[in-house]
């Protein structure tokens, strides 16, 4: 078939880089936007206000009044428990005092019905939470990264899980048919046409390449279930039973459960207790519980931080009666640890403010990465096609395709994206189904956007679709200012970080899709690309037609 | 070899790695939850994990094979193998 085996790994990472270069990018774009789902999901709720710090040294009343709402509100309980007002890296912002309870399950089934309030830290009244408009947010876009939209959730986490798939064995792939890939790393040419797609695409995948790997692999773990349910199969038995029995004898089980009762113990002893090990302010949550053949316990849980395994945080058993000390619940397995890592690794959770921009910055070269590398794919054919005048008619037309694919997705997606937040804040609050519209806003632009790149001849398609993303991302500040109370000078003043950050980030992304749109442009406009003969991919890239 | 054998022998090979190369991997990552020294689930739940990792290593295998023909009788081959081995030792465990 091929010649030497290098130049066989190249053929395969040219074509599972085509195959899966559009849906990965997809993949890539909103998955990037979700490792800042929850401030893109703050900017998407301008009614709710900012939360501010609040630090309460004595945790007696706050605790007091939490209690006499959970007896009023849950007297026959399964489990209830205290969040303390504190700053959650999870959530990234500040929580304040709540509540959550879980009635005691009816028979023959394990879980109860739950609920959960906010408090009053001083009053105890039950705060109504704000009613923002409804939208999906961040979360919204995160979602799509594996279920896509307007899919069967079945069928669309095969989907990615095949492309996925595609793009592990193009990154192994490309770093055996680039075994100078680091050598070549450092012979950045600017201006070469091919030769500087292919070393843009080098030096994105080096930088990026334990990223690439990592997120690529973590991802299709993560959805062994759905991917490579063979050994589950096996053992469990076949469909969702034989997935169930797994699932209740991998992930820990629920011991039966009796009803609590009000602790007669003062509980803030054990809150200082911990917060002497822990540190001032850092018990997050204490909860009520008594497992059948246990004491009734009091379980004080500390603030999630510090390590990959955010969800490990450590915690303090205590005799709900006598305040004793009791054994922590024994470690997980190291199995159950290793999933959880190497989801916390894909999500980020863990992740601190520049952490997160690490992400996100890696984020956005795998998008670059796949981009790059359905433009080379284009770039090497174009020229070879040119050279050989009597190429058959359907490789022409499959050129075609692709550029044109490669337009409406590289250009167009982002236009899309643009949409979607135009669409957060233009839309009628009042809107019936609102948050999907917002949805369907996206995927209106996006295929405006293909249609646009099927009709303009190809260089036009480029250059204007890409000022278009420009200017959609520009305006969003001002549409921001214009619609809602939280224009960015505001935000500034306020000291509101994410209001402001995603401002201010909409400003950045402009600049960049008009600097690559200015550069595309010059590369692009037949008068001064013929004044460079050496601009193979000039000539090359512009339209065909 | 010609246009058309050629475009034959790529699609054989392609199907021999994707499915031929899927059936493979379950084979492989079942036999490893079977003999992995850990409790049931953290057998199966290990083997999966690592199953995408073999997964790229049959495919990459399946195509540097010197042909098509010898990529299938390879893979049904192994395939067949690790289901007997995963047969007996199921036999033998109940």
């Amino acid at each position: 078939m091929k010649e030497s085996f290098r130049q066989c790994m190249a053929w395969l990472h040219t074509w599972t880089g085509l195959i899966a270069g559009w849906v990965m990018f997809f993949v890539f774009v909103t998955g990037t936007a979700g490792y800042f789902q929850v401030e893109i999901g703050r900017w998407m709720r301008p009614e709710v206000p900012m939360r501010v710090a609040q630090v309460f040294a004595d945790k007696g009343p706050l605790v007091e009044v939490a209690l006499n709402r959970l007896e009023q509100v849950a007297p026959l309980a399964a489990s209830w428990s205290i969040t303390l007002p504190h700053y959650s890296i999870v959530s990234r912002d500040w929580q304040g005092l709540s509540i959550r309870w879980e009635e005691m399950p009816p028979a023959h089934s394990k879980r109860g019905a739950s609920g959960s309030e906010q408090l009053d830290p001083i009053t105890g009244a039950v705060i109504t939470p704000a009613r923002p408009r409804a939208t999906a947010g961040g979360f919204g876009l995160y979602l799509m990264h594996y279920q896509l939209r307007y899919l069967h959730t079945d069928v669309a986490i095969r989907i990615v899980g095949v492309c996925a798939m595609l793009m592990l064995l193009a990154i192994v792939t490309g770093v055996i048919t680039h075994k100078k890939i680091f050598k070549e790393f450092f012979t950045l040419r600017f201006g070469k046409g091919a030769r500087s797609w292919l070393d843009a695409h080098t030096v994105i995948a080096v930088l990026g390449l334990p990223f690439f790997l990592v997120i690529t692999y973590t991802g299709l773990s993560s959805s062994f279930l759905d991917l490579m349910p063979a050994a589950v199969n096996v053992s469990y038995g076949a469909g969702e039973p034989g997935r169930q029995a797994f699932l209740d004898e991998y992930l820990p089980r629920d011991m039966h459960r009796l009803a609590i009762a009000r602790p007669t113990l003062p509980l803030v002893p054990l809150i200082q207790q911990a917060e002497l090990e822990w540190g001032g302010g850092r018990v997050r949550m204490l909860s009520i519980e008594h497992l059948e053949e246990e004491r009734p316990q009091v379980i004080l849980h500390r603030v999630q931080g510090g390590n990959v395994d955010h969800d490990d945080a450590p915690h303090m058993r205590f005799d709900a009666s006598t305040g004793e000390r009791l054994a922590s619940s024994p470690p997980d397995h190291l199995t159950r640890k290793t999933e959880r890592v190497l989801m916390a690794l894909h999500e980020g959770r863990f992740a601190d403010t520049w952490t997160r921009w690490l992400y996100f910055v890696s984020g956005v070269l795998g998008c670059g990465l796949i981009g790059t590398g359905l433009v080379l794919w284009i770039v090497k054919r174009r020229r070879q096609h040119l050279a050989t005048s009597n190429a058959r008619v359907w490789e022409s037309v499959g050129l075609r395709l692709v550029e044109r694919l490669n337009v409406g997705t590289i250009a167009g997606l982002p236009l899309a994206i643009a949409a979607y937040f135009w669409a957060n804040r233009l839309l009628s609050v009042e809107l019936a189904n609102r948050a999907s519209r917002e949805f369907d806003a996206l995927f209106a632009v996006w295929l405006l956007a293909f249609c646009y790149a099927f009709l303009r001849p190809l260089h036009r398609a480029w250059i204007e679709l890409l000022w278009a993303v420009c200017v959609a991302f520009a305006l969003l500040p001002v549409i921001n200012a214009l619609t809602t109370s939280r224009h960015l000078a505001g935000s500034l003043a306020q000291g509101d970080w994410v209001m402001a950050g995603v401002d201010i980030t909409l400003w950045a992304l402009a600049l960049a899709f008009g600097l690559i749109a200015l550069k595309v442009q010059r590369r692009l406009t037949p008068g001064k690309a013929a004044a460079s003969g050496s601009r193979v991919s000039a000539d090359v890239e512009r339209n065909g037609a | 070899m010609t246009g058309v054998s050629y475009r034959w022998s790529v699609a054989s090979r392609v199907a021999a790695a994707v499915f031929g190369g899927y059936g493979l991997t379950s084979a492989a990552t079942v036999l490893l939850s079977l003999i992995l020294p850990l409790s049931k689930a953290n057998a199966v739940a290990t083997a999966s994990m690592l199953s995408f990792a073999l997964y790229t290593l049959v495919i990459i295998w399946a195509f540097s094979a010197r042909s098509a023909t010898r990529a299938w009788v390879w893979i049904v081959g192994t395939t067949a193998m690790l289901g007997a081995l995963c047969y007996v030792i199921e036999r033998g465990a109940t």
